[in-house]
């Protein structure tokens, strides 16, 4: 049943916090200065106002943050963390960590370029950095669905075949910065969806015990696993991850219930793609402009279409084949560089997932606004006309950088 | 240790499922205590110091070493007051 909602007006820091407030989460470890965001100092001013009964850990590091994240959750809590960039970076070593000893704990991360030079800027670097890490990453495209997928993020790191942790993007200023009207859920509509968290079982010394540190039936977490063991428990993630899309449809469904917003089916989200030759892939809030300018060339004729990658891990290499199997030249825009490689992460992934195609697309790699460069509308234009271009001849380089001055 | 298990056949999260006992971890081991029971004054210190619980001791003979899970670190024989413990190759 759809339940009534509140319009108001937040930027995207604001809407995450009130997401987190919503979902009774026992434990929020952070560290307070740049690149930190909003999103903790809003959700502290809950915790110092009595709005919560969530425990705010105050850490001495983005490391310390996510430890005590991943530790709480290892004791059965509900755990949040938020950072961006080089707090991210800081984290690296318990990214992989928490994905490992299968904490479901949920972070937000605001999407912001990675030092050096130092800009604090939108950039999806941070991110992309940790997308082999194991974590399920989520990208949204402004304050609304980031308040959406937070909630979700919850159900779907805590579901019995995932039991991982999920990355939620939004990007840095653009949305985390930037007020928007945001519709709400009642604090007890969210409260139900996302329920209490319940440890998994796993089979111990012939008995059924929760995964959980609990002195009444203990449990080891994070011992030495060596080359007998790692590559199995390696492979337990592998298999998880595989049952993630199906859980993220359902959470995402049942949310569109009570909301009455979707995202496309809560992994991508195709639009006039039906029909489409020529398209634009890419991730977050640049793809409303992208949207936009697809409108624009539609009432010009022109057959553009777009495609927007919400759920970049597991990345839904079958369902990107599909949606731009009848296009005939892909554009994809990544907001970050993988360095010498042959173009960026987003690219990579998109061009493997075509090469089983019979007939393969054109793609080209359009690399764009990073340390936060303007996008504007009149840019994503010329990248849709050097599309026009390479379906006429096919560009000589895969890679293209739009808006850098040569 | 028991027979090697298939990735579905074991706990998620690295969760250890078999018993620390029966790991064994003494064939890291490159030097071996030896007690010699002339000198010891079954004072017990190598049996409080040993960080593996390898020191296996009553209470009032000459202590044994575990060496399945023994692994050579030596704090014993450092610690050993009359110097009854030595490290051999």
């Amino acid at each position: 049943m759809m339940a009534e909602q509140q319009v108001l007006a937040l930027n995207g820091d604001e809407a995450v916090a009130l997401a987190v407030k919503q979902c009774n989460v026992d434990v929020v470890a952070a560290y307070p200065i740049t690149p930190q965001t909003i999103i903790v100092e809003r959700f502290s001013e809950y915790v110092h106002d009595g709005e919560v009964k969530t425990k705010f850990i105050r850490v001495e590091s983005e490391h310390s943050a996510l430890s005590a994240c991943v530790g709480a959750a290892a004791a059965g809590a509900r755990a949040f963390t938020a950072t961006a960039a080089n707090g991210l970076a800081l984290m690296h070593e318990i990214v992989y960590i928490a994905a490992s000893l299968r904490t479901p704990v949920v972070m937000a991360i605001v999407n912001r370029a990675l030092s050096g030079p130092i800009n604090i800027h939108c950039d999806h670097a941070d991110s992309m950095a940790e997308r082999d890490s194991g974590w399920v990453q989520l990208y949204t495209e402004d304050a609304q669905e980031a308040y959406d997928t937070v909630i979700q993020a919850f159900r779907i790191a805590e579901h019995p075949d995932v039991q991982l942790p999920v990355m939620v993007m939004l990007d840095g200023f653009l949305v985390s910065h930037t007020l928007q009207n945001v519709k709400v859920l009642p604090d007890k509509t969210v409260a139900e969806f996302v329920g209490q968290r319940k440890p998994v079982n796993i089979e111990l010394f012939g008995e059924q015990v929760p995964l959980m540190l609990n002195p009444e039936k203990p449990v080891t977490f994070g011992p030495l696993d060596l080359y007998d063991y790692y590559y199995e428990h390696k492979m337990q993630q592998i298999h998880a991850m595989t049952k993630v899309p199906e859980v993220v449809r359902q959470v995402h469904d049942e949310y569109a219930k009570i909301s009455g917003r979707s995202y496309g089916d809560g992994i991508l989200q195709p639009y006039m793609m039906e029909d489409a030759e020529i398209a634009l892939v890419g991730l977050s809030s640049t793809m409303g402009t992208v949207r936009t300018m697809v409108d624009k060339l539609r009432d010009r004729g022109i057959k553009a279409g777009a495609l927007r990658i919400k759920m970049f891990r597991p990345f839904p290499h079958k369902q990107v084949a599909e949606t731009l199997q009848n296009v005939k030249a892909v554009g994809v825009l990544d907001r970050s560089a993988s360095i010498g490689a042959q173009g960026g992460p987003v690219f990579m992934e998109v061009r493997t997932a075509l090469y089983d195609l019979p007939e393969k697309p054109v793609t080209v790699d359009f690399i764009y606004g990073l340390g936060g460069r303007d996008a504007p509308p009149t840019q994503i234009e010329q990248i849709f006309q050097k599309l026009r271009e390479a379906l006429e001849k096919k560009p000589e380089k895969t890679t293209m950088y739009i808006g850098v001055r040569t | 240790m028991s027979s090697l298990k298939a990735w579905h056949e074991i706990p998620i999260a690295g969760v250890p499922f078999v018993k620390s006992e029966e790991y064994r971890s003494g064939d890291w081991r490159t030097f071996t205590p030896k007690i010699d029971p002339e000198k010891c004054i079954k004072c017990g210190f190598c049996w409080i110091y040993c960080p593996d619980s390898s020191i296996i001791w009553d209470g009032e003979t000459v202590p044994k070493v575990d060496l399945e899970h023994c692994k050579g670190c030596g704090i014993c024989a450092e610690e050993c007051p009359v110097k009854a413990i030595e490290m051999v190759r």
